[in-house]
């Protein structure tokens, strides 16, 4: 009993910790532009496919298998890599578009998300089957021994969660404290004024992307490494999920993102353990907990009641 | 009399078939206050908005110390003009401090990698940014609120802020947009010291006021804008007697208006 319920908790909390990691891009580009940007998932998919193509070809061989190399080259490529796509996106896809009406850019994101599925298509043209990804951290699980057995970690699962928490502190840091962060804040509330500051607020876009992507693109490659196969789907699925978190958390909260994200992994885990029909229903308790949410707090769990907008 | 600080030379707007501002022309000059009135509509905001480059005047140009201003918001703040906004235009979700902080950015060099890497230089100038920013809300009198959001500040402490957020760019030039606008007279009259108390500091002000008892009291001389042309120039004595300033904020004098009756009956 106790084993397995602690199991559980442990694979929601790596899950959800990684859909808190993807979902701070959702809620910081939502934050600054108010755009729910679709293609986000894809981002994310898109540094897994970096990341296993980094490995697969930057890596010689003969030390492949040495963890503490593969892995920081894993993660600045696919960092990087999405990175720059997110950054593409935003200049080609959704700054011409900046002052059309909302619906447009909202479509143009769901065109960018299957141009991604499609672009990886060419490089991985069988993408839809999983691909094996490489191990890129200590092999094997943790077995943590409780009252009645142990509950077993894969190693690879504590380092995302680690990872994906402390980028997120960093994140929040660095938004609340740096100039940057106040500048990414004060476009975020007023643009007009904050380009009256002497801000400039496209550079301020381009960052936003350009953090959001690196971070999904560092949670694609350690979710690669954590399940050992990727496949095109990937995107879509824990996108979804994120922007699930984002929304409960609140969207334009990093904190919320966090919360949000933890929240899902949760129930997703429980849920399929332990409510009726297991796994195959997960996600309609991941839905069902995100519409009594939004009944009784449609602002999320940190989000503001009223958007202040000149 | 001292050089002019600010030009504006034949400013003129179209929006469409609108003129909102025809050959306006006056200049500001070190140490000045200039008060702006003028009916509702007068174009008063519009010229604020085209003096500082959020609004390409359709002809005319605006000067400051002799170099031309760019139609560009941020490139006139960095020259050295500030401004507050009628509508207060505060960042909201951003405590009293953090506000004065971006007011600071337009002077401030460091990029995002050097706030990431936490570099000497970093740490100087944000410490020098955040002395500044506490020396500033003392100056207007809101140290008690410095962690307060803004938008829980009381309404005459927002004015308070934008006015410090301006500073902040350290202007030579100061606009002020309706500054006691819903204030009470004792809040006015703590205005009226601020802006004497800036104006002492060799900031020179445009105020843009209704209340033009607060204006002829305050102000060194005194613009009267009507239907987007400048009618009168002058000391607030002069400008006070003037009958055209009585006739554009009261109407004609009721024998013209019979005069004009008479006249169309014809």
């Amino acid at each position: 009993m106790l084993p397995t319920l602690l199991s559980q908790v442990a694979n929601g909390l790596v899950l959800g910790s990684l859909i808190g990691l993807i979902a701070l891009g959702y809620t910081m580009v939502y934050g600054i532009i108010q755009l729910i940007n679709f293609a986000h998932g894809e981002i994310f998919m898109v540094g897994a496919y970096g990341g296993l193509a980094a490995l697969t070809y930057l890596l010689p061989a003969a030390i492949a298998n040495q963890w503490y190399l593969a892995l920081p080259i894993a993660l600045v490529a696919g960092a990087v890599i999405a990175a720059l796509v997110a950054v593409a996106a935003e200049r080609f896809a959704y700054r011409p578009l900046r002052d059309a009406p909302r619906l447009a850019p909202l479509i143009t994101a769901l065109g960018v998300s299957v141009a991604l599925q499609e672009a990886v298509r060419v490089f991985y043209p069988d993408a839809t089957a999983a691909l094996p990804f490489p191990s890129i951290f200590i092999e094997g699980t943790l077995e943590i021994p409780v009252p009645g057995g142990t509950v077993p970690i894969k190693y690879a699962g504590i380092l995302l969660a680690l990872v994906s928490l402390a980028l997120a502190a960093g994140l929040q840091v660095f938004v609340d404290r740096s100039r940057t962060g106040r500048a990414m804040r004060a476009t975020a509330q007023d643009r007009d004024i904050a380009r009256l500051m002497g801000i400039d607020p496209d550079r301020v876009i381009v960052l936003t992307f350009l953090i959001g992507g690196a971070l999904a693109g560092v949670g694609g490659v350690l979710y690669g490494g954590y399940l050992n196969n990727i496949n095109i789907d990937m995107g879509f699925q824990n996108g979804i999920f994120a922007f699930t978190a984002a929304v409960l958390g609140g969207i334009g909260s990093i904190r919320g993102a966090v919360v949000g994200g933890l929240a899902i992994g949760l129930v997703k885990s429980l849920g399929g353990q332990y409510l009726p029909g297991g796994t195959a229903y997960d996600y309609v308790w991941i839905f069902v907990v995100l519409i009594v949410v939004l009944v009784f707090r449609p602002q999320g769990f940190f989000g503001e009641t009223e958007r202040v907008r000149a | 009399m001292t050089a002019p600080i600010l030009e504006a030379a034949g400013v003129t707007m179209v929006f469409g078939g609108l003129t909102a501002l025809k050959d306006v022309s006056f200049t500001l000059r070190d140490g000045e206050i200039i008060g702006l009135i003028g009916p509702n509509g007068a174009g008063k905001t519009t010229l604020f908005n085209c003096l500082t480059g959020l609004y390409a005047p359709s002809r005319g140009a605006v000067a400051l110390r002799g170099t031309r201003l760019a139609c560009d918001p941020a490139r006139v703040t960095a020259a050295g003009v500030a401004r507050t906004f009628q509508n207060i235009r505060l960042f909201p979700g951003m405590t009293a401090t953090e506000n004065v902080l971006v007011g600071r950015h337009v002077r401030m060099t460091q990029g995002p990698l050097s706030s990431l890497l936490h570099g000497p230089r970093f740490r100087r100038s944000e410490a020098e940014a955040a002395e500044r920013a506490e020396k500033l809300l003392a100056f207007v009198g809101l140290t008690r609120f410095a962690d307060e959001l803004a938008r829980n500040l009381p309404y005459g402490d927002q004015r308070r802020l934008e006015i410090a957020r301006a500073l902040a760019t350290e202007p030579s030039v100061l606009l002020l947009d309706e500054p006691t606008a819903g204030m009470n007279a004792q809040e006015t009259q703590s205005t009226r010291q601020l802006i004497l108390a800036i104006r002492d500091l060799g900031v020179s002000v445009v105020v843009i006021e209704h209340d033009t008892k607060f204006i002829f009291t305050l102000c060194d001389r005194v613009l009267v804008l009507v239907q987007g042309e400048l009618l009168v120039a002058g000391t607030p004595d002069e400008v006070r007697g003037d009958p055209r300033v009585v006739e554009a904020y009261l109407g004609a004098p009721p024998e013209e208006i019979e005069a004009q009756i008479h006249r169309s009956e014809v």
